[in-house]
Order: C-alpha cells, then sequence, then structure tokens
C-alpha cells in the first residue's frame, strides 16, 4: 500500500518502506496536548507504525491504557488499517487494560502497585526479545501519563521512579517509549517539575497544540516536533524543529506546512 | 413508529395562555393521544441510535443542544460542566437533563450539594406539552399567512391561496416530524415544576455529598446503580443518568482532598465506559488550582461552560443582536467522540441561551454586528482584484 509522505514520520527519521523499526529502539517519544486538541491521534499513529512498519511484520508493543477501553482502541485502529485482536492474538500487542488498576490505587500501597507493573511490563518485554520475529524491537506506550499520576494519588516520586525504570528499559533492552501527557496541566511553577523532568529524558518532543486563530475545519491543530537527538546517529544533521499543521482523518493523519494548502 | 410521546397529560392547559384564532384551528390534524404509552420498544424513545454502529445517545433536555452535539450526550461518556461563579445556570441543564430521563423513566441518579438532595427534584421543569407548542407555532404561522395573503391583491390572492393550501401541507408535516422529535427530546417548562406521579414512580436515587467526609458513600452508590446497567452490545434496552452537582463544592467534607476526587472521576469513568449510563458533572472550576482545573477537563468526554452575562454591559449589548433575551453563553469545548478519532468541528463554540416566551431554553448562535475597524479597506481592495480576473477569496 503506497502512503503519501508524512511530515510526522519524516521529523521523526522514518521512511516508509524501510526495514528500520519505528519508532527506533532506545528513544524516549513525549506527545504534549491540551484541552483543546486531543494527542491522541499521534498515538494511534505510532501504534499502528509499530505494528506494521519494519522487516518481519512489525515490532511489538507493550500498551499501558489508562484512559480508554481495548474496544476503543480496537476500533480506531481497524479504520486505520490494523487489526488489534489480532496482532493481541499473535501476541504482538500486550495491552494492559489499566482504566481500573486497583494496584495503584491503595493508599500508601503505591509502590508497590507500580512495582509489580514494572514487573509485569518487564517480563513482557524480555519474552518479546527473545522472540526471533521482533528483532528486538518493543515499544511501551502510556495512554496517558495523567491517570497514571492520579492511580500514583499524586506522588510525583513515584511517577519519575516508574517511569525511570521504564527509561531504562529502553536503554537495557532498546526497546522505545512513546508518553502521552497532558501539557497545560503544569501551566504553574510549582507544578512544572514533573514536565521538565519528562522533557530532559525525551529525545522527541511532540507538541500538539490548536491554531492560534481558532477553530478551522480544514486545519485540526499544529505539531510541533522538537529533536534532541539530531547529532546522534546521523551523518547528516536532521532540522532541530519542526512545526507544520495537520487535520485529523478515519484513516490517518494529514500533515502539511501552513499556508500549502487552500 | 407508534405514537410513544414523551407529552404530559396534564401539560396541555399550557396552550390555554396561547391566542386563540379560529382559522387556524381548521388547520389542526386529528390530535394524537397525549396519554404516552409506557416506552417498551429496543430501542427505547429516550435512546437514538447514533450513525456508526454501537453509538446510542441519550437527550440533554435542551433540543437546540442535542442538535449541536450531533444527537445527545453519548452513552459511555462522562459529561463535565463548569460552572460560573456568580450565576448558577448549570443547574438549568443539570435540571433539563434529569427531567429528561424522568420522562423517559431512564433510572436516576443524582447527588447534590443540599442536605435534602430529594428538594432538588421538586425544581425539576415540566415538560410543554409537544400538542400545545406545535399548536401555537401554527397560530402564529397561520397568522403570518393570513396577514400576508390579506395584503395581497385579489389576482394574486388566488395564487396565495393555492400557495397556502400547498403551505399547510408542509406544515403538517413538519409538526408531525417535531412529534417524532419530541419523543426524544422535550421542550421543558423552566417555570413549571414536574408534577409529583412522576417523581415517585421513578427509579430516582439520591445522595448528599455535603458533609460525607469522603467519597465512598457516592462512589458505592454509583457501583451499585451502575451495576444495574451493564452494556450489552446491540441491546439499548434503557439508559441511566448520574448527575453530580458541584462535585468539589467547598461544603464537602472531602473538598481539598484533590487526589481523591481524581481518583473517583477515573474510576466512575471507567464504570461508566462499561455501561449504559451517562453521567454528567457540574463543577465550579474557580475553586480548584488550575492544574486540578485542568485536569478535570482532561477527564472529560464532553466538556461544556456556562458563563452568565454581567448586567447591563453596554458594549456587549452593542456588539450582539438580540442580547436582552440572554440569560448567558454555552461553550462547547469538547465533544465526546466514540468510534472515531477525528473531531468533532463545531460551527461555533460559543452560544446563547436564551429563553423562549421566558420558558423553554433555547440556544442560539451568536449574530455579530460587523465590526467597523475590521478592514473595510481591503475589503475594498479584493474587490477590485475580483472585478478584475478571479473571484474574491473572501465571500460574506
Amino acid at each position: 500500500m503506497a502512503e503519501l509522505p508524512n511530515l510526522l514520520d519524516e521529523a521523526m527519521g522514518f521512511a516508509p518502506g524501510s526495514a528500520a523499526p519505528f519508532p527506533r529502539g532506545g528513544v524516549v517519544v513525549l506527545v504534549e496536548d491540551c484541552v483543546e486538541t486531543s494527542g491522541a491521534f499521534v498515538l494511534h499513529h505510532f501504534l499502528k507504525r509499530a505494528l506494521s512498519s519494519g522487516g518481519g511484520g512489525g515490532g511489538a508493543v507493550v500498551f499501558l491504557a489508562f484512559a480508554q477501553p481495548f474496544a476503543h482502541y480496537d476500533r480506531l485502529l481497524r479504520k486505520l488499517g490494523c487489526n488489534l485482536s489480532v496482532q493481541r492474538k499473535n501476541n504482538k500487542l500486550h495491552f494492559f487494560d489499566l482504566l481500573e488498576y486497583p494496584g495503584l490505587r491503595k493508599g500508601n500501597a503505591t509502590n508497590r502497585g507500580f512495582l509489580d507493573l514494572y514487573r509485569e511490563i518487564q517480563r513482557v518485554v524480555e519474552g518479546c526479545s527473545l522472540q526471533e520475529d521482533n528483532k528486538g524491537c518493543v515499544n511501551i506506550m502510556i495512554d496517558d501519563l495523567s491517570f497514571l499520576e492520579i492511580a500514583a494519588h499524586g506522588s510525583m516520586d513515584d511517577v519519575l521512579d516508574f517511569l525511570h525504570y521504564c527509561i531504562s528499559l529502553t536503554s537495557v533492552m532498546d526497546c522505545s517509549l512513546v508518553i502521552l501527557n497532558h501539557e497545560d496541566i503544569y501551566a504553574t511553577e510549582e507544578d512544572h517539575e514533573l514536565l521538565t523532568h519528562l522533557r530532559y529524558f525525551s529525545d522527541f518532543l511532540i507538541k500538539v497544540g490548536p491554531l492560534n486563530t481558532g477553530l478551522a475545519a480544514d486545519v485540526h491543530g499544529q505539531l510541533t516536533i522538537v529533536n534532541k537527538e539530531i547529532f546522534k546517529d546521523h551523518a547528516r544533521p536532521m532540522q532541530k524543529v519542526r512545526n507544520f499543521h495537520f487535520k485529523v482523518k478515519e484513516n490517518g493523519v494529514e500533515t502539511f506546512y501552513p499556508g500549502s494548502r487552500h | 413508529m407508534a405514537a410513544a410521546r414523551g407529552s404530559l397529560p396534564g401539560a396541555s392547559r399550557s396552550s390555554s395562555s396561547s391566542s386563540s384564532s379560529s382559522f387556524s384551528r381548521a388547520a389542526l390534524p386529528s390530535s394524537p393521544s397525549p396519554h404516552p404509552p409506557p416506552p417498551q420498544q429496543s430501542p427505547s424513545p429516550g435512546v437514538k441510535l447514533g450513525g456508526g454502529g454501537g453509538t446510542a445517545f441519550v437527550s440533554t433536555g435542551i433540543p437546540d443542544l442535542d442538535r449541536i452535539l450531533g444527537g445527545g450526550f453519548l452513552l459511555g461518556s462522562v459529561v463535565m460542566v463548569i460552572e460560573d461563579a456568580d450565576a448558577p445556570h448549570h443547574l438549568l441543564l443539570l435540571r433539563s437533563f434529569m427531567s429528561q430521563g424522568i420522562m423517559h423513566r431512564q433510572p436516576l441518579l443524582f447527588a447534590g450539594t443540599s442536605k435534602e438532595p430529594r428538594a432538588f427534584l421538586g425544581t425539576l421543569p415540566s415538560p410543554v406539552s409537544s400538542l400545545a407548542s406545535s399548536k401555537e407555532e401554527r397560530q402564529r404561522r397561520g397568522a403570518a399567512g393570513a396577514d400576508s395573503s390579506a395584503q395581497d391583491q385579489e389576482k394574486n390572492l388566488r395564487i396565495a391561496w393555492q400557495y397556502k393550501k400547498y403551505f399547510g401541507e408542509q406544515k403538517i408535516g413538519e409538526t408531525q416530524n417535531r412529534d417524532i422529535e419530541q419523543e426524544y427530546s422535550n421542550d421543558f417548562d423552566l417555570r413549571k415544576p414536574l408534577e409529583r406521579h412522576f417523581l415517585n414512580a421513578q427509579e430516582i436515587d439520591c445522595v448528599s455529598i455535603q458533609d460525607a467526609s469522603s467519597l465512598a458513600i457516592l462512589h458505592d452508590h454509583v457501583s451499585s446503580f451502575l451495576s444495574k446497567l451493564p452494556r450489552k452490545d446491540g441491546g439499548f434496552l434503557n439508559a441511566g443518568r448520574i448527575a453530580i452537582q458541584s462535585l468539589c463544592a467547598p461544603q464537602c467534607g472531602y473538598f481539598e482532598k484533590d487526589w481523591d476526587i481524581l481518583s473517583f472521576i477515573r474510576s466512575l469513568r471507567a464504570k461508566i465506559r462499561s455501561s449504559n449510563a451517562v453521567a454528567v458533572i457540574t463543577f465550579p472550576a474557580s475553586v480548584l488550582s488550575h492544574s486540578f482545573s485542568k485536569r478535570w477537563q482532561h477527564m472529560a468526554d464532553t466538556l461544556l461552560s456556562v458563563r452568565a452575562i454581567p448586567d447591563e454591559d453596554k458594549d456587549l449589548g452593542k456588539l450582539l443582536t438580540g442580547y436582552q433575551d440572554m440569560l448567558g453563553f454555552l461553550h462547547v469545548h469538547k465533544v465526546a467522540q466514540s468510534h472515531t478519532q477525528v473531531p468533532l468541528i463545531l460551527e461555533a463554540s460559543t452560544y446563547s441561551l436564551k429563553l423562549q416566551k421566558r420558558r423553554s431554553l433555547v440556544l442560539e448562535q451568536l449574530n455579530q454586528a460587523p465590526v467597523e475597524a475590521s478592514s473595510g479597506t481591503s475589503y475594498a481592495t479584493s474587490g477590485s482584484c475580483s472585478s478584475s480576473s478571479k473571484g474574491s477569496p473572501l465571500d460574506f
């Protein structure tokens, strides 16, 4: 299936048809959105890419779903051309339904709950890495971090510890981590700490926001992608910050530079 | 479809207040029975199936809001209404939502901030009988038609009559459509309280959240309420409604336990997803910190806010037409979407709340008077462009 070049993929260093897994191993991607414009579509896009790109039928995904039930993702990804139920059966998708994860909600026992969750993730990631056809590429996706914070009862230390563990997994097991979070929650000074930590960890920062000019039917918002690993393994440095508009569609996302469309 | 109308038997007396014109009465169709048979069909009249398979809506109780939101509140979603700090406009939405549920005999759970939450039920509005409203409509139109025909000359009169005959048919068709719609959503008369027998016959659970030291009681009520409404694919037999008034109000004992409240909403959200119900939560955003207010808003599937109009704002009065009839503004921030990742972009996000004939709530798009300073010159230049070769890109 020939796909149109997508600025989002391009900015992330992904070429359609290449055998490289997407997102690359060892990469931490932070997606930030706000109340006006949901960034969930970026996650859906990555989920589809992760499951289908690369040689040998794509990599494995560990999906921590705090925000929506499985049926929701299943319906949406089906329209994107990706059958999650089948992927789940084939042990490609490891779906953690954490809408009501009880282990994280017990007063002082939050630490324990996170520990159990982490152990589970670690077990799955190690299991995936052993399989031949995955080519060692596992993606961990969190949808979304604000629910993780609620599950941790607002304990930032617990959240950061948990993320540290996950990030250490990315370097040890060469998997990638995609986190969806809401930027506008951390607008005031004292709440800003978690966000600055997260931004520091991340290799890619994707900001999803509305247009300054307000609502539009043709343009749903703008994306800003900050690439922090430009000098890591590219001979030719890539453009550091990219900014473009997007329109979310049923079967994908359309991206274009401002003013390039009528 | 069977005549399962949500109209109230006693409500037709409101029609007596309307001006009576013998002219329009002749055009009345055979009046359907105002007594509603209990809704037993599947799907029940209170539930409307959406375009995509598996989506279902319940009415908000305000027909205009139903239209704006693309059918009503989505089953399985959490609706949040940000309150105005000074005026209780959110109660208009909450009351309409609850009344509509009662009209459809849907189970209702209400959590209020007062000591006696059941007393709040006494303030719910009663529906305007669809018969009366359609009759009024017809009278209005009929009178207008009579005027125009009287003004016409004799030669045109015949044509006007023909036209009126045709128009009358169309009118009847229209009113029939209206009647069908009103099964799903009623117009409510905010001045008239709902009759007692509706409240007694209903499955209504009331909880007071004042003085509650924790949310455990409310949580238990919600759990037991939702456990009776499991979601079955295809079968939308009945839908439940949860209305929570001012969840984070300062008079509640758990106020300042921000994370507790968020955990509660999280668990409510998770439970709602797997049941046939809608939860409407109103909350005063001004008592929350900015960060928590945003967290709340992110949890909402549908996010609305109401704002009162400050008294005698002359500037605004100049800017907006029909300003004197407005009660306030309703903003639509987010609309719940299932089965799609495409956001719903509305024509407008701000609507004016008006009371029609001082009783039923209508929403209208704002009619902005043109601002003079907005570059009259640029229009002129584009006009000159269009005269030369191509059409003007600015098409107003």
